[in-house]
C-alpha cells in the first residue's frame, strides 16, 4: 500500500468518518445511560405500572435486532408520515436500544442492594427521591459500572450501524473507499484499526473509573 | 435514671397491624416521658421489632395514633412524615450503614442531604458524633472494613447527629459477636445518663435491670406486663417477664454487664 | 389497511423461509464459535505465556471491531485475498463463529477460573495426564456452569445474525428488505421481522434452559463457592 495512498485518501476520509462516528456515540452513549438509569430505577422503585411498562421497553429493544429498530425509524416511520433524518434516526434508535440494555444493568444492580439501606434511609428522614439519588443509584451504578461500561463498548462498534440507513460515518467513508479503489482488504484492516483505538481507549478509561471508585468491600456479596 | 417531665415526649396509641393475614400487633399503646428509657422485652416474633418500626411508618400501621410532643403525626403528609422521622433516632439490627460511604460520610450524608448542612459543618457534626461513641480514630473506613460493634457505633453516631428526640432501638447488639456487644452496650448507657428518651428492643437483661425505667413485656402482639424492673425481675416474683427471663438465662449463661 | 395484510399473508411464507436460513447461520456460528471458545479459554488458562499472549491478540481484535467492518473486511477483502471462494452464508458462518468464539472463551475461561484448585491436583493425583483431567473433569464442570451465557451468546448472535444481510445472504432481514423496497410496507413488514427475531429468541432461550434443566447436578452452581 503506497504512501500516497494511506495519506492523501485513506486517512483524510477515515479522520473525517471519526468525527461523524463520535458525533453518534457521545450523545448516544450519555443519554442511553440517563434512560437506562431512569427505567432502571422505574423497573424497580416505580408504580406496578410503570414497572410493567419498564419491563416492556427493556424486553422489546433487547429481544429484537438493532438493524430492525434503525430500519423501522428510518424506513418504517415514513409510513405513518414521520420522516426522521439519518442522523436522527441513528441516534434516536441507539439510545433506545443502549438504553434499554443499560436500564437491565441499573436494574440488577439496585435489587442486589441490602433493602435495610432503603429502611435506615426512610428512618433518617429521607425523601424517596433524595434516598435514589444520594444512596441507592450512587451504589447501583459503582455495582452496575462493568456491565454499563461493556455496554458503552457495544454501543461503539454498533455506531457502525448507522452506514446502513444512510449516514455515513466511519464504516461508511470506509466502504466507499474500498469500492472505489477496489481495496478491500486493507481499508478494512484500517476501519478495523480506528474501532479497536476507540474501544481499546474506552475499556482503558472505565478501568481507570472503576479504580477511581473503589471502594474497600464494596460489591463482594 | 434522671429527673423526669410530665409531658410525654412520644405517645403511642393503639397501635393495629396485620401482616400475611396475621394480627402482629394488637392494640399497643404507651408513652414515654423526656430521659426515659424503656425496655421492649418478649418472645422473638411477639411483635416488638414491628412495633419499632410503627413508630417512624417504617411499616405503616393499619391504626393507631402517634404524637411527637404534642403533633400527631400523619402519615400521607409526605413532608411532615420526613420531618419526623428526622426526629427519631432509629438503631437497626443489622446496622444498614450505607456501603458506598465511610464512617464520617454515613453520619454526615443525611446532615448534608436532608438536614442541607453545609459540607464542612457537616463533617464536623459529624466527627464529633463518631468521637462521642469512641470510633473518631475510625471515620475514613468504609462499612466492610469495620468490626460489627463498630459498625452499630457508626449507626448510633449517625442517629445522634440528627439531634433526635427519642431513639429507638431495635435489638442493636443481637447480629454482634459476644466479644463485640459490651462496647456497644457501654455506648447505649452513657447515652441513658446524658438523659437521652429511648425505648429499647432487647435480649440483654443483665444490662437493663439498673437502667431501665419501666419494663414492657410484649408476647403475641400486646404488651401483657409493664412494670419497674425491681417488680418484674426480682427473683420470687411471679410474673412472666420473671418467667421469660430466667429461662434466657439459663440458656445464653449471660453475664451481668 | 387491506393492501398491508394481503402483503403481510403473502410474504409470510418466504420470511419464514429466510428465518431457517437465519437458524442456519447462527446455530453453525454457535458451534464454530464453541470449538474456537474452548481452545481459547484452555489456552488462556492453562497455556504457556506466549500461548496466552496470541490468544490474548485474538480475542482483544475480534472484541474491539464491529461486525460489519469484520464481515466487509472477511467477505470482499480477507477470503478473496487468500483466494478462499466461499457462499455469502459460508463467510457469515464463519466471522460470525470467529466472534462468537473470542466471546464465548471469556465464559468457558470465568467458568474454568471458578472451580476450585484442588479439582485439578486430586485428577493428578489418581494419575491423569492434564489433557485427560481437562477433559474429563474440568470441562464437564465449566461447561455446566456456562450454560447460562452460552444463552446469552445465543440472543447476540442471533440479533447480529441480522447484519448479514449485507452481503446479500437470503435470511429474515434481506427478504424482508427485499420485499418491503418492492411494496412500501416498510412497517408492518421490519414490525414482523422483529417478532421473528423476538420468537427465536424466545425459541432459543426456552431450549437452553430446558438443556441447563437436563444437565442439571443438584446443588452444583456458581454461588455455591
Amino acid at each position: 500500500m503506497e504512501a500516497d495512498f494511506i495519506l492523501q485518501e485513506l486517512m483524510p476520509a477515515l479522520n473525517r468518518g471519526l468525527l461523524k462516528t463520535l458525533l453518534l456515540i457521545l450523545p448516544s452513549a450519555s443519554i442511553g445511560l440517563c434512560v437506562g438509569v431512569l427505567v432502571g430505577t422505574a423497573r424497580v422503585y416505580g408504580h406496578p405500572l410503570l414497572k410493567k411498562l419498564g419491563d416492556g421497553y427493556a424486553g422489546l429493544f433487547r429481544g429484537t435486532p438493532l438493524v430492525i429498530q434503525l430500519f423501522v425509524l428510518y424506513f418504517g416511520l415514513p409510513n405513518l408520515g414521520i420522516y426522521l433524518e439519518p442522523y436522527n434516526a441513528a441516534v434516536l434508535g441507539f439510545i433506545l436500544c443502549t438504553g434499554a440494555y443499560q436500564s437491565e444493568y441499573v436494574r440488577g444492580a439496585l435489587l442486589s442492594i441490602r433493602r435495610g439501606q432503603l429502611l435506615a434511609t426512610q428512618a433518617l428522614g429521607f425523601s424517596t427521591l433524595q434516598a435514589m439519588i444520594w444512596i441507592m443509584v450512587p451504589q447501583a451504578l459503582r455495582r452496575a459500572l462493568p456491565g454499563c461500561g461493556n455496554e458503552i463498548i457495544y454501543l461503539i462498534k454498533y455506531s457502525s450501524l448507522a452506514y446502513i440507513i444512510t449516514f455515513i460515518e466511519l464504516t461508511g467513508e470506509g466502504k466507499i473507499l474500498a469500492t472505489r479503489y477496489f481495496r478491500f482488504t486493507e481499508v478494512f484492516l484500517a476501519i478495523g484499526f480506528y474501532y479497536l483505538v476507540m474501544v481499546t481507549l474506552a475499556d482503558f478509561g472505565l478501568k481507570k473509573l472503576e479504580k477511581r471508585l473503589y471502594i474497600p468491600g464494596f460489591g463482594k456479596g | 435514671m434522671t429527673s423526669v417531665e410530665t409531658r410525654p415526649v412520644l405517645r403511642v396509641e393503639r397501635i393495629c397491624k396485620k401482616l400475611g393475614g396475621k394480627q402482629i400487633l394488637n392494640e399497643v399503646s404507651f408513652e414515654l416521658r423526656k430521659g426515659e428509657l424503656k425496655v421492649l422485652i418478649g418472645p422473638s416474633g411477639g411483635g416488638k421489632s414491628t412495633l419499632l418500626q410503627c413508630i417512624n411508618f417504617l411499616i405503616p400501621p393499619d391504626s393507631g395514633r402517634i404524637w411527637l410532643k404534642d403533633q400527631e403525626i400523619h402519615i400521607h403528609r409526605k413532608r411532615d412524615l420526613y420531618a419526623y422521622r428526622q426526629k427519631v433516632g432509629m438503631i437497626f439490627q443489622d446496622f444498614n450503614l450505607f456501603d458506598h460511604l465511610n464512617a464520617l460520610e454515613n453520619v454526615a450524608i443525611a446532615l448534608r442531604k436532608v438536614k442541607k448542612m453545609a459540607k464542612r459543618e457537616a463533617l464536623e457534626r459529624a466527627l464529633q458524633e463518631l468521637n462521642r461513641v469512641g470510633i473518631g480514630d475510625k471515620a475514613a473506613l468504609y462499612p466492610a472494613q469495620l468490626s460489627g460493634g463498630q459498625k452499630q457505633r457508626v449507626s448510633i453516631a449517625r442517629a445522634l447527629a440528627m439531634d433526635p428526640e427519642v431513639m429507638l432501638l431495635d435489638e442493636p447488639t443481637s447480629a454482634l459477636d459476644p466479644e463485640l456487644i459490651g462496647e456497644v452496650l457501654t455506648v447505649i448507657r452513657n447515652l441513658a445518663q446524658d438523659g437521652m428518651t429511648m425505648i429499647l428492643a432487647t435480649h440483654q437483661i443483665g444490662f437493663i435491670r439498673g437502667l431501665a425505667d419501666e419494663i414492657l413485656f410484649m408476647q403475641e402482639g400486646q404488651i401483657i406486663e409493664q412494670g419497674i424492673p425491681l417488680d418484674l425481675l426480682t427473683a420470687g416474683k411471679s410474673s412472666r417477664t420473671q418467667s421469660f427471663c430466667s429461662k434466657l438465662h439459663e440458656l445464653s449463661g449471660e453475664q451481668e454487664l | 389497511m387491506l393492501e398491508t395484510v394481503q402483503v403481510i399473508k403473502d410474504s409470510f411464507p418466504y420470511l419464514l423461509e429466510g428465518a431457517g436460513v437465519t437458524a442456519i447461520a447462527v446455530v453453525g456460528a454457535m458451534l464454530f464459535g464453541f470449538v474456537i471458545g474452548i481452545q481459547i479459554a484452555v489456552a488462556q488458562v492453562y497455556g504457556a505465556a506466549w500461548l496466552r499472549r496470541a490468544v490474548g491478540l485474538y480475542v482483544w481484535f475480534f472484541r474491539g471491531v464491529p461486525i460489519l467492518v469484520l464481515l466487509f473486511l472477511f467477505y470482499f477483502g480477507l477470503f478473496s485475498f487468500l483466494g478462499i471462494n466461499l457462499s455469502a452464508l459460508a463467510s457469515v458462518v464463519l466471522v460470525l463463529g470467529m466472534t462468537s468464539g473470542a466471546y464465548q472463551s471469556q465464559i468457558y475461561r470465568g467458568a474454568i477460573q471458578s472451580l476450585p484448585t484442588g479439582q485439578l491436583k486430586a485428577a493428578r493425583a489418581l494419575g491423569m495426564s492434564d489433557s485427560r483431567a481437562i477433559l474429563s473433569i474440568i470441562l464437564p464442570q465449566a461447561l455446566r456452569l456456562s450454560l447460562p451465557g452460552f444463552s446469552n451468546e445465543y440472543s447476540i448472535l442471533l440479533k447480529d445474525s441480522a447484519l448479514a444481510f449485507v452481503l446479500g445472504t437470503s435470511e429474515i432481514m434481506a427478504r424482508t428488505h427485499f420485499v418491503a423496497s418492492r411494496t412500501y410496507q416498510h412497517l408492518p413488514l421490519y414490525l414482523m421481522a422483529a417478532l421473528l427475531y423476538y420468537l427465536l429468541t424466545w425459541l432459543g432461550v426456552k431450549g437452553l434452559r430446558y438443556l441447563e434443566e437436563k444437565v442439571r447436578i443438584p446443588g452444583y452452581s456458581y454461588h455455591q463457592g
